[in-house]
Parts: structure tokens; sequence; C-alpha cells
């Protein structure tokens, strides 16, 4: 199957999840007016958007935490609503979702959080569990010790890099990651990036990332997609979005915060252009 | 939409399990590895690395060959190289062949290293049996020493805001009255016509046999008005108002929002505590007043049913002026068990910690520690009335 993936770059790659015409309201409000969303295989997809875009509504409709109007989603292919309960739980097994403020269970320690899901669904010993278990602390790059802490005796930091061992737990295809640097100093924001660089790279991850950081966005995200108005109003890689004409990306990419992170990814491209539009 | 489909049922079908193939070769034995060596498999996964150790034990040397291993991830790579290092530490030279791109990042981030979780050290089950004990008992004190400390706090604060009326919290203290007190009314007058009722068909029935059933009036009087009303009133409170102050307070906290009073040069205990401790005092007695209501009139019914005795008769039978007294006796114990589940709730509920069990805990042991506290008091007052022949 691997072999597949990678054919020729003509054809298009391989789509692990599939969103159409997607609809989700609260109330009389619509906050999702027919989206569509293609994430691909093996990539990075950062996703930017104004505050109270939706961005945190999407993921947790395509998670299944929230009722959709209309629209379908499909995961490697398959519909998600007709999936009978026992495929989708197959599939929801098969994703890792790092939640904004970690989620980790505060009355077990982190390598019980880790071991949680191994635990309901995988029918190994406990030993191998340990040893997987501390595996994926190293892997998030956690000290030993931090094994038998419990959440509310860790740094925000360290609960991020705990939350993202146990989204590894069970070895998943896609990763769903909720502002995983907000809250971390940049230089942990920085590791944390390279972090989900080295693993996305290792463990062959697809990756769908909500962020506001544009550090992330130019450091590790091969496309970004931006939401407005209850849709994808563009999607591309960074160098098409610093292109768009739209003056929200404008704002978002070349305001105050924005133009000096260009200007570095530029130096670091060895590409000295100035933008024609500026 | 039918080819991926096909492809799907397809894959479903090609899934195959972890294997493996000894061969015995010139140099020593060759491990063939195929199928899907990754966590999917489970315990498969876990037999088949015990095999190939097993396998190539006794070995002179042994190539563990990866190149028909169709899939492999953290897990696969870490039972394989615990087996290859696994028998390198017994003597065996082993060695992986045939390992992909992929797979030799996977092997390299995912290579066994020895379980180093920490561990406690293990103590005698006696010695930590007698610590336990222990521990509680000096639990138990400071409990104590950190209530007593917690009311003087409240009451300090309570003086300091007495004199200064642009402090006092009128609004919260409504809105947790209503809460508390009026919310509160339909169970606790419920509970109480119930219990009245009993008291009374209990008494008509047992007294009967002394040929005394007309004393039941006085028994439903007596124990409704001087201990029951109040005792019910109480435990009723403490379970449905304590446990929500306790709760209150300990989500606050848990969110910081009380260091967010705190650093606003608020105090948090005469923010949150002092309304709602003075919504108790003023809830308590009124819920107690309604409950001996309910009693009375539980006994009433009773007494009409099956002792024959009238309602009027029966109203005419409490007019005693030992009544008046009876009641007395009760509502004053009011107050005073209002403060002890309030402060006994607040302490709890600035004592949580982090975690969502501490919580759990800390509302538990507000509804349990103000329960007993209750009955202890009540046993308290019934010696003090009994000293001062009252």
């Amino acid at each position: 199957m691997s072999a597949e993936i990678e054919t020729s770059t003509t054809e298009p790659r391989r789509i692990e999840i599939q969103v159409r015409g997607l609809e989700v309201g609260f109330g009389d409000k619509l906050v999702m007016r027919g989206l569509d969303l293609d994430i691909r295989r093996g990539e990075v997809l950062g996703f930017v958007g104004a505050s109270g875009a939706g961005k945190s509504v999407l993921t947790r409709t395509i998670l299944g935490l929230l009722p959709k109007r209309a629209g379908t989603i499909e995961v490697k292919g398959r519909n998600l609503d007709l999936l009978p309960p026992r495929e989708r739980a197959e599939v929801e097994r098969r994703w890792g979702v790092l939640f904004q403020q970690g989620a980790l269970f505060s009355s077990l320690t982190v390598k019980e959080n880790i071991e949680a899901p191994m635990r309901e669904h995988l029918n190994i010993s406990a030993k191998l569990r340990g040893e997987l278990a501390m595996l994926k602390l190293s892997l998030v790059g956690l000290p030993a010790d931090a094994a038998i802490k419990y959440p509310s005796q860790l740094s925000g930091g360290m609960i991020k890099r705990a939350a993202l061992a146990r989204a590894l737990a069970l070895d998943p295809d896609l990763l769903f990651l909720d502002e995983p640097t907000s809250g971390l100093d940049p230089i942990g924001a920085g590791d944390f990036d390279e972090l989900i660089a080295t693993l996305q790279k290792t463990l062959g991850l697809t990756v769908f990332m909500v962020t506001h950081d544009l550090d992330s966005l130019y450091a590790i995200c091969d496309r970004v997609a931006v939401l407005g108005e209850g849709k994808v109003i563009a999607i591309g890689g960074i160098e098409d979005l610093l292109r768009s004409q739209d003056p929200w990306i404008r704002e978002y990419f070349r305001g105050k915060r924005g133009s000096g992170r260009e200007a570095a990814y530029r130096s670091r491209l060895g590409v000295d252009e100035p933008p024609n539009h500026l | 939409m039918a080819a991926p489909a096909l492809r799907l049922v397809f894959a479903a079908l090609m899934r195959s399990p972890p294997s493996i193939v000894a061969q015995a070769t010139a140099e020593g034995l060759s491990v063939a590895l195929s199928g899907e060596w990754t966590i999917d498999a489970g315990a498969a996964l876990e037999r088949q690395a015990a095999a190939l150790q097993a396998a190539a034990t006794d070995t002179r040397k042994t190539a563990i060959d990866l190149s028909a291993v169709d899939s492999l991830d953290t897990a696969g790579a870490w039972v394989i190289d615990r087996a290859r290092q696994a028998l390198q530490a017994s003597g065996v030279p082993a060695e992986l062949t045939g390992v992909s791109e992929t797979h030799a990042t996977l092997l390299r981030e995912a290579a066994y290293r020895p379980d180093e979780t920490p561990t406690e050290p293990r103590r005698l089950l006696m010695v930590s049996l007698i610590g336990e004990v222990g521990a509680s008992v000096a639990d138990i004190a400071a409990d104590v020493f950190s209530g007593l400390s917690f009311l003087g706090q409240v009451v300090a604060c309570g003086f300091r805001g007495l004199f200064r009326p642009s402090h006092w919290r009128l609004t919260p203290l409504v809105f947790h009255f209503e809460n508390y007190a009026f919310r509160s009314v339909p169970l606790i007058v419920t509970i109480n016509i119930f219990v009245g009722a009993i008291i009374a068909q209990q008494g008509i029935f047992q007294l009967e046999k002394l040929g005394a059933s007309a004393f039941s009036t006085e028994l439903v009087a007596i124990l409704s008005l001087r201990e029951l009303g109040v005792l019910l009133a109480s435990i009723m409170v403490a379970g449905r108002t304590g446990s929500a102050i306790t709760a209150e307070i300990g989500a606050m906290k848990m969110r910081e929002e009380t260091d967010a009073l705190r650093v606003m040069a608020l105090d948090p205990i005469e923010v949150l505590v002092l309304p709602r401790l003075t919504a108790l005092v003023i809830a308590l007695p009124i819920l107690t007043f309604l409950g001996d209501l309910g009693a009375l009139f539980g006994g009433m019914c009773v007494a009409w049913a099956h002792g024959d005795v009238t309602p009027y008769s029966y109203l005419g039978l409490l007019q005693h002026p030992w009544t008046l007294e009876r009641f007395e006796v009760g509502m004053i114990k009011a107050p005073f068990m209002a403060l002890v589940i309030g402060v006994i709730a607040a302490a709890e509920g600035f004592a949580v910690a982090g975690s969502a069990e501490s919580l759990g805990n800390r509302v538990t042991a507000s509804v349990v520690k103000s329960i007993f506290m209750v009955i202890v008091l009540d046993g308290l007052f019934a010696s003090f009335f009994v000293a001062v022949n009252f």
C-alpha cells in the first residue's frame, strides 16, 4: 500500500479526510456554510481563521463531537455517517487528538493516561503496555520521572507533551492538534513544532493543526487553509497565501506580526525578491 | 465510488498477521518476518516476537530479515528490537537485514530501552498499615485545627464587614438565599410530613399496649419540635447545599478564580463565603420552622385517621406551654447548625487541589463531615439543655 501513496506527482495524492458541503449551526446561527476541505495523506495542514470563525467547531465536527446539519465527512473514503458503530470505532482508533488544554485525565498519572487507550483497545500484556507508554513518553521528549506525576503537577509545556504522547498511544495515522503551541514560550513552541515535524516524518502521520502561531505555519505546514464566513476561503502552500489579495489573509500574514516572519522565511529559502504589492 | 470500496475490502482481506519463518543457514539462523507488525495485531505481536527470540537462542548468529514486512509501527519496531537486544544480551549476535528507509527511522526512534518508570520504594505491609493509621489520626487533628482557624478567619472577616455597610453583598445574599431556602422548601416539608406521620403512627400503635396512645401527640411534638425538625433540615441542607458550596468554591479554586479575587485585593472569604454563610444562617431556621409545621401536620393526619383525634382537638392538645419551649429549643439550634455546615463546606471547597478526583473527595468529605458535626452538635446541645434544666 505504501508504494501507492508516493506514486506519480501528477495524480492527486490520496485523500485522508474529505469534507463536502458541511453545515453546522447553533440555534439560528450558521457557523459552517457548505464547507469543503480535503486533508491529503501524509501532509501537515495548518488551519487558520479569525477567533470565533469556527476552527474548533470544524475540528469537533470532524471528530464527531458536534452534530452537523448537512454535508458528508469521509475518512479514507468511508462516509462516517454510514458506518456501523464497530467500524466507526475502528476509524476513531486511527486518529489521535491533542486538545487545547491537554484534556489529560486528572486522576491518572501521566503513564496511566498514555496507557488508558491501550488498555481499552488492545489485547497486549501489561509489561509491553508499560514499555510502549514509556517509549511514547521519550518520543515526545519527557523525562522518565514525569511518568508517575499527575497532570496537576506538570507545567503547561509538559502537559502538551504528555497529551501528545497520549494522542500517539495507539500509533494513529492522523493527528488533530488544537492550538498545540498556545500558552508555550517561544523556545518551547519552537521545540514543539520541531517535535511534531520529527514525529510526522518518523511515523508517517497526517497532521491537521489548528493554530494561530505564524511560526508554526512557516516552520512545519505543507499547506495552510484559511477559514472565513463558514467556508475555506483559501488553501495552498504558504507562498500561495502570501500572494493572496484577500484583505483578511493579507492582514494576517503581512500585518505587523506577520511581515517579520515572511522576511525570515524568504531569507531562509534564499529568495530575496521583494513582494510585488508592498 | 465502487473502486475505493473494492480497494478497501481488498485491503481488509490482505491484512495479514505478523509471522516469522526461521531457516538454518551456513552462518547460523535466518528469520524472515512478514505481515503487519503493528499494534493492531495485539497479543500476536508479542507471541511472534517471543517465538523469534525462542527460535534464535542457542544459534551462533541470527539475521532478522525485515524485507517482507508489510507495515511497521512503533510497537512493532519496539518488540522486534527488544527481541534482538535480548538475543544480543544472551550472547547471540543478531542483526537486522532488509530494512527499508522508513523502517530504519522507526527502528531508530523506537529502539528498545529498559523500562525506567521510577518506582516507589516498597514498605512492609505492617509498617505502612500503622503509618496510615497514624497519618489518619494526624489528619483528623489537622482538620480540627484548620477548621477552627477557618472559622476564626470567617468571624474576623464578618466583624470587619459588619461596620462597613458598603461591603454588604446583598444581591448574592438574596440569590443564595433563594437557592438554599426557597428551593429546599418542598423537599424538607415533604420529608417532615412523612416523618411526623410515621412517629404518630408508631406512637399510636406502640403506646396502645400501655393504654397511653393519647400521648402520641405529645410524642410528635417533643420529637419533631425539639430534635427531628432541626436535624432533618440540617442533614438535608448539608447534603443539598453544603455539597453545592464545596463544589462551587472548589471549581473556582481549580480554575484560579479565587486567586484572581485575591490579586484584585478582594478577600475570597468576604466575597464567596460570607454571603453564602449568611444566607445559610437565615435559611436554616426558616426551613426548620416549615419542617416543624410539616411534621405536626403529618402527625395530625395520622392521629385523625388512626387515633380518632380530630384536627380541632389535636390543635387543642398542642396548646401547651411546653410546646413553645420545645419549639424554641429546636429553633435555637438551627443557626449554629447552619454555621457548622457552611464553615465546613467552604473550608473543604478551599482545600480542593488540581484534579477532578480531589474535587469529588472534598465534596464527599464536606457532606460527611457536616452531617457528622451536626449530630455531634445536637448531642452537645442536648446535654447543655439538660444541665440548664430547660
